[in-house]
């Protein structure tokens, strides 16, 4: 069996079931407390709208200290997300601060879609369409929004 | 005034010759204690605390007067990129916050008397939390200088005296070790003893654009010698640029490679790699008894009636194969010519240690056999350090005279070089001789002025090359890429 929960942990579960944060929720998995299913739903006024998107998340066990371990299970058009669905975000690396929390992380990566980072990719031929036709590449990411992120019915 | 005693100068007797540079080996409390020294000076200038001045130094890389300069210029640029949050707050003393209910944001405990603590810019977490935060950055991401503050985005650094005064010990000294290290990589004028286990550190001066005229060669207390300018062991008489080039050289499987595309022919049936090393032109492969003619490769059946004399042999285009190999056979001799006998030196320097131990024994048995003293058989060891020396000088003259352009100085140079060889293999020849009663004191007089000779050969050659260098006077075969 996995060593007892950090009290953080447990507080923030409480919290993110208690007070969710719009447009995200996040759950932990029933046999592993460390490890969530996220949907986020994409930004207003950004080629993500309407799209609901799947990501998994992982506290580590030197979580605070260290970052969680996000990434997107959706496939997604975006220059800062490779196909593997990894996410180039600084905090989720060397800005990672311990008075961070799963709730603004996942805020940041809202954000992140909102405000695609060209200048820093981590998918060089998504980067680059986005440099040289911003409008194509919008277009894209909207088609394979619609193509991906479709919310499955209820 | 500081004890001058401290500063432990390695003594040149007298004038220094053309081949050595002036340098200072440094211990640990030295470092610490020259670190002190610049702070002190900021303090005096600037009026701020020790840990400040130190944190403002380090982002300069310790370049004293280039912090004044700034300082001056823009003294709130130069504390934000040190991460000084208030520079008025004196950061000798921290102290743990006044208990107050506050929630700290790593654990989320919210409970009453919890003691906080919070830099400048009153990002508070709880002492224990903090604790494992600098545990986290000192022993897993081996941070020193720039710890920030664990609050988000904060650009603050965690300065010594919190870190003193928050870490657990195992890790301040850590943390401090990691500050020394950090304080001679990041110095121009001091590197680290590249010996396994060495604590010390040597200063020199001399700078990285002149390692094209000179090889600052260095000795630490620990007995290791360097050049200062690569870390690589002595190199002396060869500069920096074409060891380097030289040790890729010889590394390098292109020239395996060269050597047996030069010297080796394929057997045109099995393909197995054949040197021919004597006989007639009529071969026979070992792997598969296929019969071939060695000149033209065609099988030897149909040779027919011009046995032992392929009439291919005369063809033009033979003949143009024959001159580029020809070619690319005298390069590569000359190559070997120069790297066989660095590598025969290299191989004697490996059996250092056994000729220590043989030249230990010896020593005793020459006490035994004459009467001479313990004191007095000494110089068989001096010899046999002289010897390894010269071997090591000997070695890096043959990579260097590969790299020399033909010219009167360069056949001087092999002049010297060829009289040191010849008196080094002599002593080492004295060296290996029997040890007889009637003979010890004969042969100790005889190793005695070998010794002193090849010494004085070796200064001369290495001077030389040296002053060479200084002036600019070698010619080298290829440019000097820097």
């Amino acid at each position: 069996m996995a060593a007892t929960l950090p009290k953080r942990i447990t507080k923030e579960i409480e919290r993110l079931v208690k007070d969710p944060v719009p447009g995200i929720v996040a759950q932990p998995h029933e046999d592993n407390l460390r490890h969530f299913n996220v949907q986020m739903a994409g930004p207003t006024q950004s080629p993500f709208e309407g799209g609901e998107f799947r990501l998994e998340l992982f506290l580590p066990e030197g979580y605070p200290m260290e970052p969680p371990m996000v990434r997107f299970l959706t496939r997604i058009y975006h220059p800062n997300i490779d196909k593997l669905g990894r996410i180039c975000l600084d905090i989720l690396k060397d800005k990672w601060s311990p008075a961070l929390q799963i709730r603004t992380v996942l805020l940041s990566i809202q954000a992140l879609l909102s405000a695609p980072n060209p200048d820093d990719p981590l998918d060089n031929g998504v980067a680059q369409h986005w440099k040289d036709n911003e409008k194509d590449a919008i277009a894209t990411a909207t088609a394979w929004t619609k193509q991906y992120a479709q919310p499955a019915p209820q | 005034m500081e004890n001058p005693g401290l500063f432990t100068a390695i003594h040149r007797p007298g004038d220094k010759s053309p081949s050595q540079v002036d340098f200072v080996v440094r211990t640990p409390a030295d470092l610490v204690r020259i670190q002190r020294q610049e702070a002190a000076e900021i303090c005096n200038v600037f009026g701020m605390s020790m840990a400040h001045a130190t944190m403002m130094l380090r982002t300069m890389r310790w370049n004293r007067e280039k912090l004044i300069e700034r300082y001056i210029d823009d003294a709130e640029r130069v504390l934000r990129d040190a991460g000084i949050a208030d520079i008025e707050t004196d950061a000798a003393r921290p102290t743990v916050l006044p208990l107050r209910h506050q929630l700290c944001e790593i654990c989320f405990s919210n409970e009453p008397n919890v003691p906080m603590y919070a830099l400048a810019c009153d990002h508070a977490f709880c002492v224990e939390c903090y604790n494992e935060y600098l545990s986290h950055k000192i022993q897993d991401e081996g941070l020193s200088a720039r710890i920030q503050c664990p609050g988000t985005r904060c650009p603050n650094v965690v300065d010594e005296p919190s870190v003193e005064m928050l870490a657990h010990p195992v890790d301040y000294v850590k943390f401090q070790r990691l500050l020394l290290r950090s304080f001679v990589d990041e110095n121009q004028v001091m590197k680290w003893c590249p010996a396994p286990g060495c604590e010390y550190a040597v200063e020199c001066h001399t700078p990285q654009s002149a390692l094209d005229s000179t090889v600052p060669t260095v000795k630490c207390r620990c007995g290791h010698e360097f050049c200062f300018g690569c870390g690589y062991a002595n190199h002396q008489p060869c500069i920096c640029n074409l060891t380097q080039l030289w040790l890729r050289k010889c590394m390098d499987d292109s020239e395996t490679s060269t050597w047996i595309s030069v010297n080796t022919k394929e057997c045109s049936r099995c393909r197995s790699i054949i040197e021919k090393n004597g006989g007639c032109n009529h071969m026979t492969c070992r792997k598969c008894s296929y019969e071939f003619c060695w000149v033209c490769m065609g099988p030897w059946a149909e040779h027919g009636r011009t046995w032992y004399h392929c009439n291919r042999y005369g063809e033009q285009s033979s003949q143009a194969a024959r001159d580029s190999q020809e070619k690319s056979r005298s390069s590569l001799k000359r190559y070997l010519h120069y790297y066989n006998r660095y590598a025969n030196h290299e191989q004697s320097a490996r059996l250092d240690h056994q000729l220590y131990l043989k030249t230990e024994k010896r020593m005793e048995s020459m006490q035994q056999k004459s009467d001479l003293s313990w004191i007095e058989v000494q110089f068989l060891r001096d010899a046999v350090d002289t010897l390894v020396e010269c071997r090591m000088t000997l070695k890096w003259t043959y990579a260097l005279a590969f790299y020399l352009e033909p010219g009167n100085l360069t056949t001087l140079f092999e002049d010297n070089q060829c009289d040191l060889e010849m008196a080094t293999e002599q002593l080492s020849g004295l060296l290996e001789r029997p040890l007889e009663r009637k003979s010890i004191p004969a042969l100790r007089q005889q190793i005695l002025d070998k010794t002193a000779y090849v010494a004085s050969r070796r200064q001369i050659l290495l001077d030389d090359t040296a002053e060479g260098l200084a002036d600019g006077r070698w010619r080298f075969n290829m440019s000097l890429i820097n």
